[in-house]
């Protein structure tokens, strides 16, 4: 076990880990952080994605000691369900969701492509999410959410 | 009622269901129990229940200290600030049941949506309503029973009392707004809250109490959006998975090595000393491990050793529809059987044969299953994302060796489960490894755990035979099917037909053979074994949808080396793909159009009506298949159609693909697809076509990709790159659904129609495309160009 020491949503955090443990236990577990989810422990689905510099990464193959220090954002660090980011209110509106598991990763992994790609065309989000598991098939709500988000997040 | 004294047991709720009920100013066990004063005292003669309606639908062999089915009090309760709290054990398992509840009740009860609360399932406060599972959550709640009934009882006392109050009579009085009001002095009115006062209603439901006319609905009928949404989409939502107990620590499964493998020995020093290492478990043949944290519970896993005896191997997957065809034992049911089908078949100037294979497939949650126990002593309680709690309860007293009424299970949503997915296998996991520690424990699956043992949706074949006449009618239709089967949902009494429950020693529900298979005493189409076009006689009348007579459908199941259990349009699915795959056929070889060919041997409104819907709206273009520009170069279109009376008469739907075929890779590429859905009334127009939407496009997932794999002794599609569900990546067809409404009738349910009918439309838009037929799912690229090349 070593000292870890992990910036989230703007906080920082030193918890006693091991150095191998992936991101995503640190952040559900010892955070108790409900956003980022386990779903298969691979980087096969998406479900814990989380932002680091801006970019969509999987914390459940991610060790926490490739992590210290680095500026890491969740699911709630985007917004609330009284203030919630543009991209997550694009959601809401849309009603893209089913069971919601996936949605954590749905969002984050279209959040830093848009980011970087504010004029992307249907295409180029679909290609993007490509990774990205959802097994209520909610996908078409989910690409219209997205197409939603690029646009509010555009102004 | 009577409720078990309950003296040793702690009763812990969740902050949400505490604040529910806190909210509602009452105590909801002791408010069971019949604390709190009564004054409905006036009689109530006239709309009271027989005694024993007990949980109609899936409550028969309810427990006899959950809350009663024909109480309005185990539904409904109304708080002194004039807050409503409805109950039920129907739960939101994603696919929007909880808003809709909530609009039944606020609807009937005259309230805005806002003002009602939902417990949902959790044995110290719901009826218990069987499982939420076979699109029964709207027959169940919305039709004259239960919750539907008691919230339309409950405004009928509502104005009795304010009768009584007022000193006026019923006819003149409204419910508004939580108010009864004079419907001629607007200053003579009184609230819910003056009426009831936290008190109990104390009367019975009354299954003919007026339900609200549809054309009054103001919130019902609405699509009023999910009230999760916002929670879900800010990562603020309580899921199982998020479930924290002080003190709980994290357990972690070792499977058997193979399919029926059995522990020799466990070698525990092989773990000693590793880093929080709480205990190893064994228990018969279940294995199971638990640390301090989850990272070091996965890591004392991945290195105790143990070592199984083998399994006894498994049938080749090469040829595992020819081993089914010819398993010994069988047990054989007869659906229908007109006892002419031979000789009108021998008399038939024409006669197709076609033989159609389904695999195992899986329910695939994308997380993975978990849930969160703590048993200390004689007490337990479990966070669990079961669609049953009551039954679980059940199951788990014996897996527990406790009294059932010392168990509260309390239902937590999980990942979406389209069926027993691992929800009640992680949940009796967690249960055993607390029991061991006498601590809460958490146990979360990992994916292979969750694929490899998990009871999948029935693999099946089935042989379909029919006669044409010389005007293209169909003269006799056979259809004749094997399916593997062990386990099930465990029940109230059946821990074994899980994976958990089996290795800790409990039998799954024993195969009885049974061969041949009796003559029907009732019309069952449950399952959908009696295609839509077959006219269901049994005893002498037509209970079916169609107009063909001459009629045999039977199923032979045998014993799995898997476990199976529902998955999302159990059976349906597969009967319904080759039923209509066939219906195709026989159109073609008739050179009928499809559509015309199926409206031709209907007789029922509901299933008609829903074929000319699609038609209509995807601009059909009627002729027979195969289209006069199929080919079988290049890229060929096609267009195909598939409908449903799903379990015979639980929700319609008609389903047109519109498809590419790239005849030099095998690719199927889904371009459009329109679904035309009759579920009765409709509750809420956005849930609804978000459940049409999603079950196209699962089913269209589980048509062109989903299958289980194994060799010659474990499942071998373990993860997402050997289980293949389309990702949010793949060209995603335009969905185009069309609801007809037709609220004079009974609801129905919903979530399973559309995803029924995928598969067929598809593989008939193959051939239309191409004249091709495929007739084995997935319809993989490989196998589209087997048929290509025939």
């Amino acid at each position: 076990m070593s000292a870890i020491t992990l910036k989230v949503n703007g906080s920082t955090h030193t918890l006693d880990l091991d150095p191998t443990t992936p991101l995503l236990y640190a952040l559900s577990d010892d955070l108790q952080l409900r956003g980022p989810k386990f779903g298969c422990g691979l980087g096969q689905c998406g479900a814990c994605t989380v932002l680091v510099k801006g970019q969509a990464v999987r914390s459940c193959i991610t060790p926490v000691e490739a992590m210290q220090g680095v500026e890491i954002t969740t699911l709630e660090g985007l917004g609330t369900p009284e203030k919630p980011h543009a991209i997550q209110k694009a959601f809401i509106d849309e009603q893209a969701a089913q069971c919601g598991f996936c949605l954590n990763g749905v969002i984050m992994t279209a959040k830093a492509f848009l980011d970087k790609n504010p004029k992307a065309n249907e295409k180029q989000i679909q290609q993007a999410m490509s990774r990205v598991l959802c097994r209520c098939f909610t996908h078409t709500r989910i690409l219209r959410a997205i197409g939603r988000a690029k646009q509010e997040m555009a102004r | 009622m009577k409720i078990p004294s309950q003296k040793t047991k702690k009763l812990v709720l969740t902050s949400d269901a505490q604040n529910a009920l806190t909210r509602a100013g009452f105590s909801r066990r002791s408010f069971m129990q019949g604390g709190g004063a009564l004054i409905v005292s006036f009689s109530m003669a006239g709309i009271l229940a027989p005694p024993d309606a007990r949980a109609q639908f899936g409550g028969a062999d309810a427990p006899p200290d959950s809350p009663p089915a024909n109480q309005v009090d185990s539904w409904i309760a109304i708080a002194s600030d004039g807050s409503i709290t409805a109950y039920t054990g129907k739960e939101e398992l994603g696919q929007g049941m909880s808003t809709a509840q909530i609009q039944l009740v606020a609807e009937e009860l005259c309230v805005p949506f806002h003002r009602v609360t939902l417990t949902v399932a959790d044995t110290s406060m719901t009826p218990d309503q069987g499982v939420t599972s076979g699109s029964q959550s709207h027959p169940a709640n919305f039709n004259r029973n239960n919750l539907a009934g008691a919230a339309a009882t409950a405004r009928q006392a509502l104005l009795q009392m304010a009768s009584l109050k007022l000193n006026l009579p019923v006819e003149q009085l409204a419910a508004v707004d939580g108010e009864v009001r004079s419907k001629n002095d607007a200053t003579k009115k009184i609230g819910y809250a003056e009426l009831v006062a936290g008190n109990k209603f104390n009367i019975k439901v009354n299954p003919g109490a007026a339900r609200k006319p549809a054309s009054e609905w103001t919130i019902l009928g609405k699509p009023i959006p999910r009230p999760d949404m916002p929670q879900m989409a800010t990562g603020q939502f309580e899921y199982v998975h998020n479930v924290r107990v002080p003190g709980m620590l994290h357990g972690r499964v070792v499977r058997p090595g193979a399919v029926g493998a059995t522990v020799a020995s466990v070698d525990e020093s092989s773990v000693s000393g590793m880093p929080g290492l709480v205990k190893v478990v064994v228990r018969k043949n279940f294995v199971g491990v638990i640390a301090e944290k989850p990272w070091q519970a996965i890591q004392i896993a991945e290195k105790l050793k143990v070592t199984w005896n083998p399994g006894p191997g498994l049938p080749k997957q090469e040829t595992f529809y020819e081993y089914l065809r010819n398993q010994k034992p069988t047990r054989d049911t007869m659906f229908v059987n007109s006892r002419d089908v031979d000789q009108k078949l021998a008399d038939s100037p024409v006669v197709l044969k076609a033989t159609y294979y389904h695999p195992y497939q899986m329910h695939g949650s994308v997380g993975s299953s978990c849930a969160v126990a703590n048993v200390q002593g004689d007490i337990a309680t479990v966070w669990s994302p079961t669609q049953g709690v009551w039954h679980q309860r059940g199951s788990l007293s014996l897996l527990l060796g406790l009294k059932p009424a010392n168990i509260h299970v309390i239902y937590r949503r999980g990942s979406g489960c389209y069926g027993i997915n691992g929800a009640d296998a992680v949940t009796f996991d967690a249960a055993i490894l607390s029991q061991a520690v006498g601590k809460p424990v958490r146990v979360q699956f990992s994916r292979q755990d969750e694929m490899a043992w998990e009871n999948y949706g029935f693999a099946f074949v089935m042989d379909e035979r029919a006669g044409l006449d010389a005007q293209g009618n169909i003269t006799a239709w056979d259809h004749e099917s094997w399916s593997p089967v062990l386990g099930n949902r465990p029940g109230y009494n059946k821990p074994g037909n899980v994976i958990s429950g089996l290795l800790a020693g409990f039998d799954p529900e024993e195969f009885r053979p049974r061969s041949p298979a009796p003559d029907p005493s009732a019309y069952n189409n449950n399952g959908n074994g009696v295609p839509s076009y077959m006219a269901g006689q049994v005893n002498g009348a037509a209970h079916g949808t169609g107009t063909i007579k001459s009629e045999r459908s039977m199923i032979h199941n045998t014993k799995s080396y898997f476990w199976t259990g529902p998955l999302r349009s159990p059976q349906r699915l597969q009967n319904t793909f080759a039923h209509e795959s066939f219906m195709d056929e026989l159109a073609a070889k008739a050179q009928a159009d499809p559509v015309a060919f199926r409206l031709k041997h209907l007789s029922s409104s509901r299933v008609s009506d829903v074929v000319k819907a699609a038609a209509k709206a995807a601009n059909w273009d009627a002729r027979p298949s195969p289209s006069p520009r199929a080919r079988k170069t290049g890229v060929a279109s096609g267009r195909g159609i598939s409908c449903v009376a799903y379990e015979g008469d639980n929700g319609y739907a008609a389903l047109i693909a519109e498809v590419d075929v790239d005849t030099s890779t095998g690719k199927v590429s889904v371009k459009r697809i329109v679904v035309a859905n009759d579920c009765g009334p409709i509750s809420n127009p956005d849930g609804l076509r978000n459940q049409c939407e999603g079950g196209a496009l699962q089913g269209m997932s589980r048509a062109l990709g989903e299958e289980v794999t194994w060799d010659d002794q474990n499942v071998t599609s373990i993860d997402w790159t050997t289980y293949h569900s389309l990702p949010l990546g793949f060209d995603i067809p335009k969905v185009e659904v069309v609801l007809l409404n037709r609220p004079e009738e009974e609801a129905t349910g919903a979530g399973e129609t559309a995803i029924t009918t995928v598969a067929a439309a598809i593989g008939n838009a193959i051939f239309d495309a191409t004249g091709a037929r495929i007739r084995q799912i997935p319809f993989t690229p490989e196998r589209v160009k087997a048929a290509l090349a025939t």
